[in-house]
């Protein structure tokens, strides 16, 4: 449905600005009173994309997670909230007039709070670009921020179609995560890959909804970048296979390789970041053939 | 038993064979084998190499460890129900190798890994036999196993809960039940000088063993000094269970099966067991691990799972056969 409303607005900027001023017009007497006021999040990217658009004031707590530098885009951003641990009672205690959750967030726990009479606003995850905007536009519209929303949005497709413009040779890429894992398509990573301009062998090696990619398919398939996932403190086989002799040879036989960061966890305009940190990468590649 | 041997050498090299030439990556048989043989520069080379070679390599060493390991403990304690897996000293293995990973020990010099699992396997093998007794009796040898394996797991899982890495707790189950699925080189030379020793050991535990089965006088009578049986026994076994679960997790039922099925064929003489469920252990481990990667090749299925679907069956038969001990 909002896949359909994108091209819409970015395709006739005019109509678009005059609609969306009637809509602001008849939603600013509405907005004013129905913002909540208090405003938990209790998940990493409802936690992001909160801390980006709400009022000063409006937003009282952030889950622990976004505290995280390895998940978190706005680590210290966070720490001038409330930090919660997404546990009912706690939520409850801080009475607030709205909680954001995610799709998958401790389904428990979301229960027991719309058992106690508080809102809860639930956020699906993001796995596209479009899926960016919609979840930027979807939390305006839960803060009674739209306006900002809409800015963002805004701003957000410029940056992306500059990022876009430039790519003139498509490098083959691998994206390799622990327990070798791959993602394909409907997957942010694989998006964000896509849209810096590399093309995901995922998908040429016939595997198309991502998943366990077997070292032997990856050592054949002779990628020219390599991007594996950022290692944990402390030791797990899931992660030494990307210490695998296999990958070593392959890193060193690709031109470039690079990890992936917080920037690339959430669907939310930090994404952007993801898709410039890898674009020297891929200038590098193009000027290699 | 003169054609037994053979025969056995015969499927371990059929298997090896197979194992090579069984992966997703669908290339010929020729050019797999020449890819290995010769660098020819290609990837397919560091896929042979690299890959399924030590896959293959640590098929036989895990087999022949835990089967021979297995066919050891049953001749010394004359009880078929005596084998790593089940007496709690893979799991006391399988401790030791997740500690020395954990806190960054096995990291900290090349055979850390190996050998903490040896010394945790020690202290399991040297738990159980002084819980069950020289003679080894199935009710006390079995309980005393349950205690071992399930304080050796609870404390393993205990470590891995602990762990800063969000992926170390779902790693309980590789652990508990063993795998061989993207193993390189390194493991291969992680597990092997162990291995040998241990195999060395139990080599010469043949005579020993053979003289135990007329009992401890008789074999005592025979000059067989039974201190120091069953010293290189505890060392060798705890050698081989921690070298091979250090690097592919606790597999279990191998050393149960292969002594089981081999016995009737060598004439029962424990010395002739050991070696003919060396070769059977990784028949065994061989077949088990490429029915994995035919059955669910994307899945990871686990070593385990398909040892305990073979064993765990032949387990319940041997308790039922040994019932009239417990009662």
């Amino acid at each position: 449905m909002a896949n359909r409303i994108a091209p819409r607005i970015s395709g006739s900027v005019r109509l678009c600005k005059a609609l969306l001023l009637a809509a602001a017009l008849i939603g600013a007497a509405a907005e004013a009173q129905e913002a909540p006021r208090r405003v938990v999040s209790i998940n990493l990217c409802t936690d992001q994309l909160a801390m980006m658009l709400a009022a000063p004031g409006q937003l009282h707590s952030v889950s622990f997670v976004a505290l995280d530098r390895r998940a978190s885009s706005m680590a210290d951003a966070a720490q001038d909230y409330v930090i919660n641990h997404g546990r009912a009672e706690e939520i409850y205690l801080m009475q607030p007039d709205l909680v954001l959750a995610g799709r998958y967030t401790a389904r428990a726990s979301v229960e027991a709070l719309e058992n106690l009479g508080i809102p809860v606003a639930t956020f699906d995850i993001v796995t596209s670009m479009a899926g960016v905007r919609r979840a930027v536009l979807e939390m305006g519209e839960a803060l009674g921020r739209q306006a900002a929303a809409r800015d963002m949005v805004a701003d957000f497709d410029s940056r992306l179609a500059a990022l876009q413009a430039e790519v003139t040779r498509r490098p083959r890429a691998a994206l390799y995560h622990a327990n070798g894992f791959t993602s394909g398509r409907a997957s942010l990573a694989h998006e964000i890959l896509t849209a810096a301009g590399f093309e995901n062998i995922a998908i040429t090696a016939g595997y198309e909804t991502g998943g366990k990619l077997p070292l032997e398919i990856l050592a054949l398939a002779a990628p020219e970048a390599i991007i594996t996932g950022q290692p944990y403190p402390g030791t797990s086989r899931a992660e030494r296979i990307m210490d695998h002799p296999v990958i070593e040879a392959l890193r060193r036989g690709a031109q470039g390789a690079a990890v992936t960061d917080a920037d690339w966890v959430c669907g939310t305009p930090h994404v952007l970041r993801a898709i410039e940190g890898l674009a020297p990468l891929r200038r590098a590649l193009e000027a290699t053939r | 038993m003169s054609r037994l041997m053979p025969l056995l050498t015969l499927g371990v090299a059929a298997l090896f064979l197979a194992s090579l030439l069984i992966g997703p990556a669908p290339v010929g048989v020729l050019d797999s084998l020449s890819a290995l043989i010769l660098d020819d520069g290609t990837p397919m080379t560091l896929v042979m190499r690299e890959i399924r070679l030590p896959r293959a390599l640590l098929a036989v060493i895990v087999g022949a460890s835990l089967g021979m390991a297995g066919a050891a403990m049953q001749g010394y304690l004359r009880n078929p129900l005596a084998e790593p897996g089940l007496i709690g000293v893979s799991a006391s293995a399988a401790l030791g190798a997740v500690i020395a990973l954990q806190t960054g020990l096995a990291a900290a010099f090349t055979l850390a890994l190996p050998l903490t699992a040896l010394g945790t396997a020690l202290l399991g093998v040297l738990l159980l036999l002084t819980l069950a007794g020289p003679r080894g009796a199935s009710l006390t040898l079995i309980l005393a196993g349950i205690a071992i394996s399930a304080l050796a797991g609870a404390l393993l899982s205990l470590v891995l809960n602990l762990s800063p890495n969000p992926f170390a707790t779902s790693e309980i189950v590789f652990w508990m039940m063993g795998s061989l699925a993207d193993r390189s080189m390194t493991h291969v030379w992680l597990a092997l000088p162990l291995s040998v020793l241990g195999w060395l050991m139990l080599a010469t535990l043949g005579r020993g063993l053979d003289a135990l089965t007329l009992g401890e006088d008789a074999a005592q009578a025979l000059g067989i000094r039974l201190t120091r049986l069953r010293l290189t026994l505890v060392i060798a076994t705890a050698s081989v269970v921690g070298a091979a679960t250090a690097v592919a997790g606790a597999i279990g039922f191998v050393g149960l099966v292969v002594p089981h099925i081999l016995r009737p064929l060598v004439g029962a003489r424990p010395s002739r067991l050991l070696f003919a469920s060396a070769l059977g252990g990784a028949v065994l481990v061989l077949a088990a691990d490429i029915a994995v990667r035919l059955i669910l090749p994307d899945r990871d299925l686990k070593l385990g799972v398909v040892m305990a679907l073979i064993g765990a069956p032949l387990f319940l038969h041997l308790i039922y056969k040994t019932r009239k001990e417990f009662a």
